[in-house]
Formats: structure tokens, sequence, C-alpha cells
């Protein structure tokens, strides 16, 4: 599985909401993408990822 | 009196847009206070894992978001990155900003107008930031756009208004609020920017590269809203080649001859 650029081996599959938990990343304060389309947050904690997946997570920071 | 900044059917009181990078996480909050601030900006990234502090634990309540799409090439990346901003929670409204010229980040208004008809499709408040030009203008506007946002001087450059006469042109073909983001590095030229009839100015580098941040963002708070008020009160004729005296031309302390 990639989760923002980075290769990571799943040992069995995992949801959203727990990949957001190992990760140390805020429910709160994130957006994810899966293959390119939007999880809802509510869907964190059903939908279950596996290593061809491709993970996006991203967050607000400083802009102009 | 009532002057309110109408965007999409939001109304802000205050007009002026504060861009939130390169500010310290601690500076940001002080800045918006300082600016009178109620629409920030903010970006989207990759999220750092760690749990680090999170720019919007430092943004006053009551402020609205406004996503940019920096980092798009085009109106794909910038479509995503949108609905990205719109999941994370903050609203409905975004900035788009899609540019392919890493030296000048100029905006690319082909891709621009093409994101904001989509966009705006999609129900969002959509602002498009781009190069002043009017045919540009006009299909951002036929195609959804709530405001447009027509750079001043290249990004962070702190050049001010160049592109004066065309923002002109701007304010007076097109029916939306004016807002010229980028390139403002002075509170005169924002000032001058309102005078002209702009209906708000963003800055961010000429406040974060400030000496001091927090008055420099007070200044500019002050600029805006003295520019607002001297193009509600309709500035003054122009003599081109005399003087006309203020004083009255009778009474003076001698006899006439």
């Amino acid at each position: 599985m990639k989760v923002n650029g980075e290769h990571l081996e799943l040992v069995s599959p995992m949801t959203i909401e727990v990949l957001i938990l190992k990760k140390g990343y805020r429910q709160d304060r994130v957006a994810v993408e899966l293959n390119g389309r939007i999880v809802p947050r509510s869907e964190y904690g059903v939908v279950l990822l596996s290593n061809s997946d491709s993970v996006e997570i991203v967050g607000f920071v400083g802009g102009g | 009196m009532s002057d309110e900044l109408d965007i999409g059917g939001k109304k802000f009181n205050s007009r002026f847009i504060l861009g939130s990078g390169k500010f310290s996480l601690e500076m940001t909050k002080a800045v918006m206070e300082n600016g009178g601030v109620e629409i920030a900006t903010l970006a989207v990234r990759r999220a750092n894992a760690g749990g680090e502090e999170n720019i919007l634990d430092y943004i006053p309540k009551g402020l609205t978001l406004l996503p940019n799409t920096s980092g798009a090439r085009n109106a794909e990346e910038a479509v995503r990155i949108a609905m990205l901003a719109r999941e994370l929670g903050c609203g409905d409204m975004v900035k788009i900003e899609i540019i392919k010229d890493s030296r000048y980040l100029l905006p690319d208004n082909c891709e621009t107008i093409k994101a904001t008809k989509i966009l705006a499709d999609e129900g969002f408040i959509v602002m498009p930031y781009m190069m002043p030009d009017l045919s540009a203008a006009r299909s951002m506007a036929n195609a959804g756009a709530s405001a447009i946002m027509p750079l001043g001087a290249p990004i962070g450059s702190n050049k001010g208004l160049l592109t004066r006469d065309f923002i002109k042109i701007m304010i007076d073909e097109i029916d939306l609020p004016v807002i010229v983001d980028a390139g403002i590095g002075r509170p005169s030229q924002a000032c001058e920017a309102m005078e002209m009839g702009c209906a708000a100015v963003m800055a961010n580098t000429a406040i974060a590269t400030a000496g001091n941040i927090p008055m420099m963002a007070k200044a500019f708070k002050l600029a805006i809203e003295a520019g607002r008020m001297a193009f509600i009160s309709k500035p003054g004729r122009i003599l081109r080649n005399r003087g006309e005296a203020s004083s009255p031309l009778t009474g003076f302390l001698e006899d006439s001859k």
C-alpha cells in the first residue's frame, strides 16, 4: 500500500480509521483520498485497505 | 452606515483577506486579530504524521476559511484539491489558483476558467486568482465565479499595483467583487487599490516579511479601511494644468489698488 507516496506493507487488512490512529493523524483535521476518490469521514471505520491501495491523507496548512 | 462585502451571498465587514502562509502558528492569530481579518486563505497539503500542531487550532473562531488550490497545474488538479478542502469541513468557498510557471508564478487563465465552471456547478463559492484580462474575467463571471482576484504583481514580490490600469478595467466592466490578490507590498498600495474601487485586498507576504508583523497587519487594516472610505466618498477632481486657491481670494490685509 502507498500512503502519501510512501510504501507501507500491510500484514492484514486495516480500516482507514486504524491507519489514521496508527500514523498519529487527527481524524477531525484530515481528509482521505483512496485510489483517487474521497472517502467521507463517516466511512473511515468501515473501509478496508489492502496492499494494492494508494491513500492520500491531507490537511490544511498556512498558505496564501 | 452598513458597508458589507458580499461574496456569493456571504457578508463580511472586513475587506482585508489574509494569506496565512509564511507565519509561525503563534503569529497567525496575532496577525488575524490585529488585521481585523474575517477571511483567511489556507493551502491543502499532505498531512504530517505524528499529530503535529494544526493551523486550525490557531485561527480565531468565527473566521471564514478560504482554501486555495495552490499546487494545481491544471483544472483537474484544482478541482481535486477543492474537493479535498471541502471534505476537510471548512465550508464551500475556494480560491482557484492554477500555476504552471514556476518562475513568475503567474496564473493560467484558461485552466482557471475551466475549473471555475466545474466548481461553481458543484456548488462552491468560487474566487479565481487570475491575470487581469477582460475576456478571461468575463468568462469566469459567466462560468459562475463569485468574485475575481486579479494580481497586482507576481506572488510574494511586494512590488505593488503594477497592473493598476487593468485592474481598473476589471472594476469598471465586471459586475463582481474585484479583489486584488498578490503583489501588494505596502499599505499605501492596498489603500490605492481600495480607492480605485476594489472590493477587498488580499495580502500575505507584505505582512509576513515586515519587521514588526502584527503592527504591519494593523497598518494594512487601516489602509484598506481608509481606501474604502475614500472610494465611497468619491475622490475630488484633478486640475490638469493650474492651481485653485483653497483660501478666500477676498479680505486680504491690504487695501485693493
